[in-house]
């Protein structure tokens, strides 16, 4: 369990937007978790200390398909310190869980270690032993036999095949393929994005503790209640019997969001040994021991008429996935809203290739999705010989082109207008090559993004106690994105207390319970979550100070008071004035304690778990008469060396639209996170697979590379947002992952303006410009 | 467990005793050889340390040139005033390679030492074939991933790179590697790979790198290091080259060149038919990229590494006319 309050000298430093508190919401106040990740203060999952702790060290496939034949692990029982060599023949049973989605899993055996190989660092055995040393040691010593046969290693792979069509991903409307045919100027380009990594900073890992038939697991996660029903599952036990404790987390992107493989290992071998083990990914196992962004491919074709106004956008995307699982990179989800078109198609197949099933990485789909139609509208622009920015205006979507559905707010041409002003874009050349400093070829170009608003759901306690500061405990996380500091905020506000009095605690599964943080859905849950909670224990404390006979109040038959930082007072300021703490103790009351949630009311005990223990119940981002998204602008300007073909990216200057931003401090933060993570999409990040064994050869951070600080400009963000009502209970919409959403396509475009290049494969290396 | 023992050199000749027993090895500042025994690569039965041995990490500098101990750290020497007004072509190609905290940690010593980042080498669990690590075995990369391999001094045993950056700078001013009492030439030190990519080095077992000097020269004084990479910093050279000029009194005739060229090569590689063919000449735009054509004769590409070729003499004729500049 982790405790944050606002008592932090230097967190106050922020200025408030409009004058406000910064420990209001909206105020910049900085992060409340700061100053113990700096310090070295704050304990991550896998840093707990615990009596009897053995360390588990994975074996991992070395061919990409096949079978095991055998496994020797004689020499591996052997070595000191080894307490068990776990494999598939050695394991315990475990039963498969559901799905993300909780769809009701087929009633079959479940085993985290594999006989059949459908990629390269599957994992194979593992090695438990004293220390982790040995088990490193040992795990050396586990010989594997293998039958080899064919991979296939990506999407080019001859064997590949076009795939299986995802019929759910079709989304069409009037006649497409006619329009694009009559249609004056077309153009049609394929893009294509690699297997790309979350590489959070803090790798994945657990420690899993069996007493009795109650497991507990330290592990750093997106979402505590759904993995510890995955847990409960697996072992079968209760939902109850499992708890799950993520005090920090450092850094998720997406990957920490599911119970996965190493962690059903990790909890077999506490099971079998009776002993607390520990279990960490090696930096080369993160590659493989879960999946990044799949690989993608997207041909987009536009018809328009020679104004630049569309006529008709014809999509075809496919992305890969696994021999087994299945991931769907919905591909087709920028695609379809950006633009206004009469004529739409759109279609996805997934093919089938030897990896690790991909996965959840920021925006998932969106992200690629941004790539192709952003890319292709710049091509559309420059072949109608309009302004990129002005292509864009002319196409503006007035109302949700695919659901027909007015949206709740889109401040997108406000984006446009405050990037440019601020960018200075009116002074743009149009030719490619027209710009140029030395060696340096600038281009200059524009992007945009967008992000649904995913709503679900939320609970939380908020507690005003006996000296009269204000608890919040709930089971959701904060990764980084400043959880705990938004909720301080929002109890802080709500129950008029100073900042200073509010401690927030998370990351404990016995807390309330809270659905995935991730699909940028959490702030606006959980904000909605406290302000409930903390409205209705600021209704008792009100109601006890009006009615207790032994209020100082109960005299002056008042029909409302006024709590302002921790102090009562009658609304007029004619009764007395007395504090929280005063005041429950002379209504001889220990603490005044409210439940809050974003439920729907009347919800039935089984709805509740499913909601936060699945994403089932989650609400579509056009449910009801809107459709609910965040959106920017991205303006980029890039250097090009002509005779190296090196990028740097000079400036960047993004708008954006999310919304009431419940702290801007915050919220900007993770848009330059965003961007920063688009700069390594767009110019450095690709898994490299050897052909020959199936196997990503860069999986270390010295040779995958992301952006380092030197890589980064100062980039400028502006928030065009105004609260929306339609999106959460306090008006905020998605900030985490919109960002990162236009900016690979903003760059590309910038390319092509400093080059006359267009690059439609990423990464932009140099090889690919000299 | 692989146990191994660690010993505290107390002097170089007990440092030097102890590594010459069979599965010794020095340890400097570990920033290679401590993640290549992550990777399964170096199996040392004993680590002798020689970080605290004094007196070899001094940097000395006169009018004949400089002698920097093989245990001076890169971040010291990169920020060292003398080497920066001197040689600065071996202060830029340090504060290039590598990160600050690597650059703190790491030795000039162990800096020459430093092996390939060939993923296949590095990988022993997956790819049992490396010449360079079992003699005999093959060659993984040919083949396979290649983007990162050398393009000159490649053999059929191995076509592994070597990705030093000061390295490069040395070879370019006819740096000597002291081993003691033994002096051989940095451009010796270094072996090309032939049919033996396992033996790197010219040393033996029990030697050790004492010192490297660098004799003054004029180009020395006027010298860059221009390393071109796809990450901005903390990355290994895509390809790179020292370059020192020296002009004749018309402020315009070359008198004196050196040209070495880092990630393109099996061992840094210095470039003398570009020198040859410039000095002399006139430094003008166009003699010199004809000129620098030169530096990748005889280049060959194993398929995704081919940019090498296009791309270093681009970085040399951009070193030597950023010099010329500079006037
Ligand atoms: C992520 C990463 C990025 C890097 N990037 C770059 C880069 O861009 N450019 C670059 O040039 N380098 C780069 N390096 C390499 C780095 O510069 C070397 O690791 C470092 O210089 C090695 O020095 P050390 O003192 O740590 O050597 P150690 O790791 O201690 O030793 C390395 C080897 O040298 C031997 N040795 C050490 N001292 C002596 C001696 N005095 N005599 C004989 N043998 C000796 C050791 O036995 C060992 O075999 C990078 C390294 C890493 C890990
Ligand atoms: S290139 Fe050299 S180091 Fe790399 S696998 Fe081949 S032999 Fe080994």
């Amino acid at each position: 369990m982790t405790v944050h309050n606002i008592r932090v000298g230097e967190t106050k430093r922020g200025d408030a937007a409009d004058g406000a508190l910064v420990e209001a919401v909206g105020g910049r106040l900085s992060r409340v978790d700061g100053p113990a990740k700096i310090t070295g203060a704050a304990r991550y999952a896998v840093e707990q200390q615990l009596e009897g702790l053995a360390y588990a060290v994975l074996v991992e496939s070395t061919i990409a398909s096949g079978k095991v034949r055998a496994i020797d692990s004689k020499a591996a029982e052997a070595a000191p310190g080894v307490l068990e060599v776990l494999t598939p023949d050695t394991i315990i049973s475990l039963r498969t869980a559901a799905d993300w989605f909780g769809t009701p899993p087929p009633d079959k055996p479940y085993c985290p270690l594999a006989r059949d190989i459908t990629f390269s660092g599957q994992h194979v055995a593992a090695v438990v032993a004293e220390t982790f040393e040995q088990a490193v040691a040992a795990a050396a010593m586990v010989k594997v036999s293998y039958g080899e046969t064919p991979a296939i290693v990506d999407l080019s792979d001859g064997k590949a095949g076009d795939g299986i069509p995802i019929d759910a991903m079709t989304k069409e409307w009037g006649d497409a393929a006619a329009a694009f045919a009559s249609a004056p100027v077309r153009i049609c380009a394929a893009y294509n994005t690699p297997r790309e990594y979350q590489a959070p900073m803090e790798p994945h890992g657990l420690i899993a503790h069996w007493e009795g038939d109650h497991l507990t697991v330290w592990e750093p996660s997106q979402w505590l209640d759904g993995m510890a029903r995955t847990y409960a599952e697996w072992f079968g036990v209760p939902f109850e019997n499992v708890r799950l404790v993520s005090p920090y987390v450092g850094g998720g992107f997406g990957s920490k969001a599911l119970a996965l493989g190493h962690g059903a290992i990790a909890a077999s071998a506490a099971k079998m040994l009776g002993r607390p083990v520990r279990l960490v990914m090696t930096r080369a196992q993160t590659f493989t021991g879960y999946g990044g962004r799949a690989a993608t491919r997207q041909t987009v074709t536009i018809g328009a008429d020679h104004d630049g106004k569309i006529q008709s956008i014809v999509h075809r995307g496919v992305n890969e996935t696994s021999i087994e699982g299945m991931w769907v990179e919905p591909l087709g989800s920028v695609t379809s809203i950006m633009y206004a078109t009469p004529n739409f198609s759109s279609k996805q197949n997934v093919v089938r290739v030897n990896s690790v099933v991909p996965g959840a990485m920021r925006a998932p789909g969106e992200n690629p999705s941004a790539f192709g139609i952003e890319s292709a509208i710049d091509e559309l622009a420059y072949e109608v010989g309009i302004d990129p920015l002005e292509i864009r205006l002319r196409n503006y979507a007035e109302q949700d082109p695919h659901a027909k559905k007015a949206w709740s707010t889109r401040q997108l041409r406000e984006a446009f207008a405050a990037g440019a002003e601020r960018f200075g874009w009116a002074r743009r050349t149009p030719e490619p090559r027209s710009m140029r400093d030395g060696n340096h070829l600038i281009g200059w170009g524009v992007a945009a993004g967008t992000y649904p608003v995913r709503r679900a759901y939320g609970e939380a306690i908020v507690r005003i106690l006996a000296d009269g500061s204000v608890e919040v405990e709930s089971s959701s996380i904060d990764m980084g994105q400043g959880t705990y500091t938004i909720l301080a905020q929002t109890a802080a506000e709500t129950v008029g207390v100073s900042g200073d009095d509010v401690v927030v605690k998370l990351g404990d599964s016995r807390f309330p319970r809270a659905g995935v943080s991730g699909g940028s859905r959490l702030a606006g849950v959980m904000t909605g979550a406290v302000y409930k909670a903390a409205t209705s224990a600021l209704d008792q404390l009100i109601g006890l100070a009006i009615s207790d006979p032994r209020s100082p109040f109960h005299a002056l038959q008042a029909n409302t008071l006024v709590v302002a930082k921790g102090r009562i007072t009658a609304p007029r300021g004619d009764g007395p004035d007395v504090s929280i703490a005063e005041l429950l103790k002379s209504v001889g009351r220990v603490h005044i304690e409210a439940t809050g949630d974003t439920m729907p009311a009347n919800s039935s005990a089984e709805d509740r778990y499913k909601n936060y223990t699945t994403i089932a119940m989650a609400l579509p981002h056009t449910e009801g008469d809107y459709s609910r998204h965040s959106w920017c602008a991205h303006f980029v300007e890039v250097r090009v060396d002509e005779d190296f073909g090196t990028v740097r990216v000079s400036r960047v200057v993004s708008a954006l639209d999310s919304g009431r931003l419940y702290n801007p401090k915050l919220a900007e933060s993770q848009w330059k996170g965003g961007i920063i993570m688009g700069i390594g999409q767009a110019l450095l990040e690709e898994g490299i697979v050897d052909r020959r064994h199936g196997r990503i050869v860069n999986n270390n951070l010295a040779d995958y590379l992301v952006p380092t600080n030197a890589d980064i400009p100062d980039i400028e963000t502006i928030s065009v947002g105004i609260p929306d009502p339609h999106s959460s209970v306090l008006g905020g919409k998605g900030v985490g992952e919109l960002a990162i959403v236009g900016i690979a396509p903003a760059i590309a475009n910038a390319v092509f303006h400093a080059t006359g290049k267009r690059i439609r494969d990423l990464p932009i290396t140099l090889e690919k410009l000299i | 467990m692989r146990d191994f023992s660690y010993l505290r050199a107390t002097s170089a000749d007990a440092a030097r005793q102890a590594a010459a027993l069979p599965g010794a090895m020095l340890l400097a500042g570990g920033t290679t050889l401590i993640d290549l025994a992550k990777c399964g690569v170096a199996e040392p039965d004993t680590l002798v340390d020689i970080t605290h041995l004094e007196g070899l990490d001094r940097i000395e500098i006169d009018e004949r040139g400089a002698i920097i101990g093989a245990l001076a750290r890169m971040g010291h020497v990169a920020d060292h005033a003398d080497i920066k007004s001197r040689f600065p072509a071996i202060s830029e190609a340090l504060w290039q390679a590598a990160s600050a905290q690597i650059r703190n940690m790491a030795t000039i010593g162990g800096n020459l030492m430093q092996r390939t980042r060939c993923p296949y080498f590095r990988d022993p669990s997956n790819f049992a074939a490396c010449n360079k690590r079992e003699p005999g075995s093959g060659c993984s990369a040919i083949g396979g991933v290649t983007r990162g391999h050398a393009v000159l001094g490649t053999s059929e045993a191995c076509i592994a790179l070597y990705p030093g950056d000061l390295a490069a700078a040395l070879v370019a001013f006819d740096a000597v590697v002291h081993l003691g009492d033994r002096r051989i030439p940095v451009d010796d030190f270094f072996l090309l790979p032939g049919t033996t990519p396992d033996k790197e080095h010219a040393i033996e077992p029990g030697e050790m790198i004492t010192a490297i000097e660098i004799p003054a020269s004029a180009a020395a004084r006027r010298s860059t290091y221009l390393k071109v990479r796809d990450r901005q910093s903390y990355e290994f050279a895509a390809a790179s080259a020292a370059v020192g000029l020296e002009l004749e009194s018309d402020g315009r005739t070359i008198r004196d060149l050196r040209v070495a060229l880092g990630g393109v090569a099996t061992k840094p590689w210095r470039a003398r038919a570009v020198e040859e063919a410039l000095k002399g000449k006139v430094l003008e735009p166009e003699t010199v990229r004809a000129a620098s054509l030169l530096a990748v004769e005889g280049a060959v590409d194993h398929g995704a590494n081919h940019y090498k070729i296009e791309l270093a003499p681009r970085v040399v004729a951009r070193a030597i006319l950023k010099l010329g500049e500079a006037a």
